[in-house]
C-alpha cells in the first residue's frame, strides 16, 4: 500500500483514496490543426514508460478531489517527491 | 529428439526414469544468426518454433535474460478464449484457438489444454446488450458462442449465487464452449523443446543491453554475457520490458507497463469445472487440476516494473469473487504474485515493423497475451520470415496510433482477461 502525501490536504493518506491519472507534464499542442498525424498521435497515445524515475499526475479522488504531481520510482515504487500542478520536479532521471 | 509416448514412459520406468534426455540443449551462442528473438517467454519460443517449422529458418537464437517462460508465461491465469468483438482481434485470437486445439499433438508435449468453456457474466441490462452484440459478432466470424440467461448460467455453475436479490444479480452470460485453460509452463516448455529439436539455440541468463544499429538498420544485439551477437533480423518479444527495448533502438512505443496480480487458494475438492469471468464486478476464477482456485482481476492503476502489486487491488479482486461465490468466502489464499503487462491504449497488441529496418516488435498484449501464445508466435514468425506483416498481423501495426486505425477492444474485452 502506498502512503501518499497530498500537498493540498498536507497529510499522508492511503493509496485507496487516490487515483493515478498517468504521465505528468504533457503539453497540448498550441495549434492542433497544424499538427501532422504523427505529432497528434504521439500527443494522444505515446507515453513515457520508464523503468525508474517517473513523473505522474495523481488525483485525491475520495479526499479533497484536487490534482497534484508525484515523482515515483517505477521499480521500487518509492515516492521521491510530491509537488503541485504547475511546479517543476526537483528529482529527475539521470541521462 | 526422443518422442514422448506411453510406450516411452513404460520403457523409461524400467530404468527408474533416470535416462530421460534433456528437453533442450544449453548452447554457447554463435557469432551470427539469421534471426534473433529477444525474450524467451511463450510468445518468443512459439515464434522460434514456427520460424523453424513453417519457414525452414533454423539459424535462430532466442535470448532470454532470466530463464525460459519465467515472466508473464509463468504468472498468468491460463485462460484461453477467442470471443473478441472486432473482426481484426477475433481473427487473430481464433487463429490462436485453432492452433491450441492441435497443439499437444503438434508439439508432442501435453500442454493440458482443457476446453471447459468460459462464461462472461452480465449483471446489468447494458451488459446483456453488449454480450448479445459480441456473441452475434463472434458467430458471424465463425467463433462459437451462446447467450445464456440466469437459469442457463446456474445450470453450468450450480455453486454460484445467481439469486435475484444480490447487489449485482447475474442476468446472464456469454458462453464459449471451445474456450478453456491450458498448463502455462508446459506451453513454454513444449515450444522450447520443439524449437530446440529444429536446431534453434535457446540462450538463457543472457541480457540484451543494447541494440547495434547501422544506417537505420539493426545488425545485431549487445549482450551482457556474450558480447555482440549479429543477426539479419531481430524480433523483440519482451512484454513489460518492450518500452525499455524500444528506447535502446531509439523510438517510443504507445505502451504503459502495469503490474497485474493473480492469486491461488489452497487446493480444494473439485467444485468449478469451467471458467467464470465478470467485467462488471471485475474478477475471474477457475479451478486448476491440482484443485486450487486461480483468481485474477485488473491491473494496478500506476505504472510499475516491480512484479508485485498493491493490496487494495487484491482486496477488490477477492470481494468480486466472494460476491459471485459466497461459498468461497472462507477458502484461504495460498500465494499471490504480480506480472508486468504492457498495455496499449486500445487494448490490442502490436505486431509490427518499426522505424528501425529489420527490427520487429511483438508486444502490447496487455492483460490477455497467454491465450494468443501459439497464434502470436505463428503470425510473428511469418512476419520475421518474410520481412513484412502477416495478413492477420497487418491491422496491429504500431503506426495505427498515427493514422487512427485503432482496434478498440477496451470496451469489449479489455477489462477482465
Amino acid at each position: 500500500m502506498l502512503h501518499i502525501y497530498c500537498p493540498h490536504c498536507r497529510e499522508h493518506r492511503e493509496e485507496e483514496e487516490f487515483h493515478v491519472k498517468g504521465q505528468a507534464h504533457i503539453a497540448r499542442p498550441l495549434d492542433p490543426e497544424s499538427c501532422t498525424d504523427k505529432e497528434w498521435g504521439e500527443y494522444l497515445f505515446f507515453r513515457k514508460n520508464p523503468r525508474g524515475i517517473h513523473h505522474e499526475i495523481w488525483y485525491h479522488s475520495t479526499g479533497c478531489r484536487k490534482f497534484f504531481n508525484v515523482t515515483r520510482d517505477t521499480v521500487s515504487y518509492e515516492i521521491k517527491e510530491v509537488y503541485k500542478i504547475g511546479e517543476q520536479p526537483q528529482v529527475v532521471a539521470k541521462g | 529428439m526422443q518422442r514422448y509416448s506411453g510406450f516411452g514412459l513404460f520403457k523409461h520406468s524400467l530404468s527408474y526414469h533416470e535416462n530421460w534426455q534433456r528437453a533442450w540443449r544449453n548452447p554457447t551462442p554463435k557469432k551470427k544468426y539469421d534471426v534473433i528473438i529477444v525474450g524467451g517467454g511463450g510468445h518468443g519460443l512459439a515464434t522460434a518454433y514456427y520460424l523453424a517449422k513453417e519457414h525452414g529458418i533454423t539459424n535462430v537464437a532466442v535470448i532470454e535474460k532470466g530463464y525460459l517462460g519465467g515472466g508473464n508465461t509463468a504468472r498468468n491465469t491460463t485462460i484461453v478464449r477467442s470471443n473478441y468483438l472486432w473482426d481484426e482481434a477475433a481473427h487473430l485470437y481464433e487463429h490462436a484457438m485453432k492452433l491450441w486445439e492441435g497443439l499437444s499433438q503438434d508439439l508432442n508435449y501435453n500442454v493440458m489444454f482443457s476446453q471447459r468453456g468460459v462464461l462472461n457474466l452480465g449483471h446489468t441490462l447494458q451488459d446483456m446488450r453488449d454480450i448479445q452484440r459480441r456473441v452475434n459478432a463472434n458467430r458471424l466470424n465463425g467463433i462459437d458462442g451462446e447467450v445464456l440467461d440466469t437459469k442457463g448460467v446456474q445450470e453450468i455453475v450450480p455453486h454460484m449465487d445467481c439469486s435475484a436479490n444480490r447487489r449485482y444479480p447475474v442476468l446472464g452470460a456469454s458462453w464459449q464452449p471451445r474456450a478453456g485453460v491450458a498448463r502455462h509452463d508446459a506451453v513454454a516448455w513444449g515450444f522450447a523443446r520443439g524449437a530446440d529439436s529444429y536446431g534453434v539455440d535457446l540462450i538463457q541468463q543472457c541480457e540484451v543491453v543494447d541494440m547495434v544499429i547501422e544506417d537505420g538498420a539493426i545488425v545485431g544485439v549487445k549482450t551482457n554475457s556474450h558480447g555482440v551477437i549479429k543477426a539479419d533480423r531481430v524480433g523483440c518479444v519482451t512484454a513489460g520490458n518492450s518500452g525499455v527495448m524500444a528506447k535502446m533502438a531509439g523510438f517510443e512505443l504507445p505502451l504503459e507497463s502495469h503490474p497485474l496480480q493473480a492469486l491461488v487458494s489452497e487446493p480444494i475438492k473439485p467444485i468449478l469445472d469451467t471458467v467464470v469471468m465478470s467485467n462488471h464486478v471485475h474478477g475471474y476464477v477457475s479451478q486448476s487440476d491440482k484443485g486450487d482456485l486461480v483468481i485474477g482481476a485488473g491491473i494496478d492503476g500506476y505504472n510499475g516494473y516491480g512484479q508485485r502489486g498493491s493490496y487494495p487491488t487484491i482486496e477488490h479482486t477477492v470481494q468480486a469473487i466472494v460476491e459471485l461465490f459466497p461459498i468461497f468466502s472462507r477458502v484461504r489464499m495460498n500465494r499471490q504474485w504480480g506480472g508486468i503487462v504492457d498495455t496499449c491504449p486500445d487494448a490490442c497488441p502490436i505486431i509490427s515493423a518499426t522505424p528501425v529496418e529489420n527490427l520487429f516488435f511483438n508486444c502490447g498484449w496487455g492483460t490477455g497475451g497467454f491465450k494468443a501464445t501459439p497464434g502470436s508466435g505463428n503470425v510473428f514468425a511469418a512476419t520475421l520470415a518474410k520481412g513484412e506483416a502477416h495478413p492477420l498481423a497487418k491491422p496491429f501495426s504500431m503506426f495505427r496510433f498515427h493514422n487512427g486505425a485503432l482496434i478498440d477492444e477496451h470496451g469489449a474485452a479489455g477489462v477482465a482477461h
